[in-house]
């Protein structure tokens, strides 16, 4: 592939575009026609950085295994493009600011923001949402133990802190309770439910994760 | 926030050659922890965006510690895109540097470790309330006066004399590494050059000015660390156990030689507009075996030239307590506070 500026003024697609669409699968592939997405590969062969936008850029992501691709100006971060270009509302959109964690995805296992990350920025990088923790009619364990502990109230902040617990456990398995609360620092339930998230987390440590 | 074109250069010399010369028409992107919310902020309106999370040199993205034998002088090299969750996990800086490795461990939430740089720690933007409102025209900005000077103060700095912004500055890196006799490599157009990070910070008082003495066109490499065999600590007051920005900070290191401490280095973070050398102390502590009477004389003596706005003065006694507890760390005393 050569390099190739992005195309003039092709306007992004709509949420409404996008729910029209009859699912995830093809509403991708239509997507994926339009033009090449500003890869690495594609910048190494070019004598000058050749910039990207303002108007929309193809953007492929790789999300809970599925590369999906849409268009999106550059401002858009990874969080509005999950939400509403790929339909993954999984992360939620709350502070907008990196500070409450109701966004928190993994992105090569760890756990970001997305809401302070350009969506551009997570190319090339595993992410995974909460919507990878429901598979073949399974709940993941750390959801699982949320559910049995009751550890929600009004559950805006639940997905961020499920992803911020899982992340510890995929780190260490045998992960102790306060190593998985510091792991927990970067969220915040307005509602206060981490005494029944303390029991939650207590019960998957002693099964070692 | 306003929309931008996005570059994406591979080497450090295509990021250099895509800036402007002037402040506030490109910024650099690292790991935008900072720079989203100035953006969405309209604090930032950058034209362009130069994302640097794509360029691979091994000196801008990896810890390099080298073999320390006796007789040399070892440097240690840390690139300006090492994430700061991976300096806070770094089993040998944490060994040589627990100053530096401990102030890392605390920077925000697991979160902004994983996203936030040790370059965008350095240069970030100051957090005071009034510059990061859109609809103040504060001195950094461009309006006519410094509105914390005498407005809502409790977080700004204690050592405010010759500084018409009263900001402080927000890294608590920077403290541990001037303690440490760090100095940053910076690249521009003309090439590279070194400077100390004693040296790297200023108290911004205009527009055309940041927190840092970088050129708009020029890019922090990495930062160099001397070992040096240097006792070092960092302790921080805060509210909150996680997830908040220090009230105060002391970050000390010295050379402990028969049990005297000498070359003492005693730097504050988070009480003026840039990290704040606490000469008065160290004075106290040079050639002085630590107890704590003299932690504690210490703590007395860095307080020497603060000046407390309306509504900070209990900063004050912040600054001794963690001086106090920070020499007492370094010297390798158990903490006796209850945290």
């Amino acid at each position: 592939m050569s390099q190739t500026h992005p195309p003039p003024g092709k306007p992004g697609i709509s949420r409404r575009q996008f729910l029209t669409g009859t699912g995830l699968g093809a509403a991708a592939t239509a997507l994926l026609r339009t033009s090449e997405a500003p890869t690495q590969a594609n910048q190494a062969q070019a004598p000058k950085t050749v910039g990207f936008g303002p108007n929309p850029v193809a953007c492929e992501l790789l999300v809970n295994g599925a590369r999906i691709t849409v268009h999106i100006e550059p401002r858009v971060t990874l969080l509005d493009c999950l939400r509403h270009y790929m339909d993954i509302t999984g992360p939620k959109r709350v502070c907008d600011r990196g500070t409450c964690g109701a966004c928190t995805v993994l992105l090569d296992g760890r756990p970001i923001y997305a809401c302070t990350m350009l969506a551009l920025e997570a190319q090339g990088k595993k992410i995974e949402t909460p919507e990878s923790l429901y598979e073949d009619g399974q709940l993941h364990r750390v959801p699982a133990a949320f559910v049995q502990y009751d550890a929600q109230q009004c559950g805006f902040c639940t997905p961020g802190f499920v992803m911020a617990m899982k992340a510890c456990f995929d780190r260490n398995p045998n992960a102790t309770p306060a190593e998985v609360e510091q792991g927990l620092a970067g969220n915040i339930c307005r509602c206060g439910t981490y005494q029944q998230m303390r029991d939650a987390l207590r019960s998957l440590c002693k099964k070692g994760g | 926030m306003k929309n931008f074109t996005y570059y994406r250069p591979l080497s450090l010399e295509a990021a250099v050659a895509l800036l402007d010369t002037r402040w506030g028409t490109t910024e650099l992107l690292a790991g935008g922890t900072d720079l989203l919310d100035l953006q969405k902020e309209y604090i930032a309106q950058p034209d362009k965006v130069v994302s640097l999370t794509f360029i691979q040199d091994p000196v801008f993205t990896r810890i390099e510690v080298p073999q320390i034998l006796p007789g040399t002088k070892p440097t240690v090299s840390i690139g300006a895109a090492v994430k700061i969750a991976d300096i806070a996990e770094h089993a040998e800086l944490k060994h040589l540097f627990p100053a530096l490795t401990d102030a890392a461990a605390q920077v925000g939430g697991p979160q902004i470790r994983n996203m936030g740089t040790l370059g965008g720690n350095l240069c970030q933007r100051n957090r005071c309330w009034y510059f990061r409102d859109e609809h103040v025209l504060c001195l950094l900005k461009g309006g006519r006066r410094c509105f914390a000077a005498d407005g809502e103060n409790r977080y700004h700095a204690i050592f405010t004399k010759g500084h018409p912004c009263v900001i402080v500055h927000p890294s608590t890196l920077a403290p541990a590494l001037i303690a440490l006799g760090a100095s940053v490599e910076v690249l521009g157009p003309n090439g590279k050059r070194t400077i100390e990070l004693s040296k790297f910070f200023q108290a911004p008082t205009k527009p055309d000015q940041r927190e840092h003495v970088l050129a708009p066109n020029e890019i922090v490499v990495r930062v160099l660390i001397p070992v040096e065999g240097l006792r070092n600590a960092s302790y921080e007051v805060r509210h909150k156990q996680s997830y908040d920005w220090p009230l105060a900070q002391a970050a000390v290191a010295f050379r402990l030689i028969g049990g005297k401490a000498t070359d003492v280095r005693i730097v504050l973070g988070h009480v003026a507009p840039t990290p704040h050398v606490a000469t008065e102390a160290q004075k106290v502590v040079e050639g002085q075996t630590i107890t704590r009477e003299l932690a504690e004389k210490a703590g007395e003596a860095a307080t020497a030239g603060a000046v407390p706005l309306s509504q900070n003065a209990y900063k004050v006694h912040l600054v001794k307590v963690a001086v106090k507890r920070a020499l007492l760390l370094a010297s390798g005393a158990q903490p006796d506070w209850v945290i």
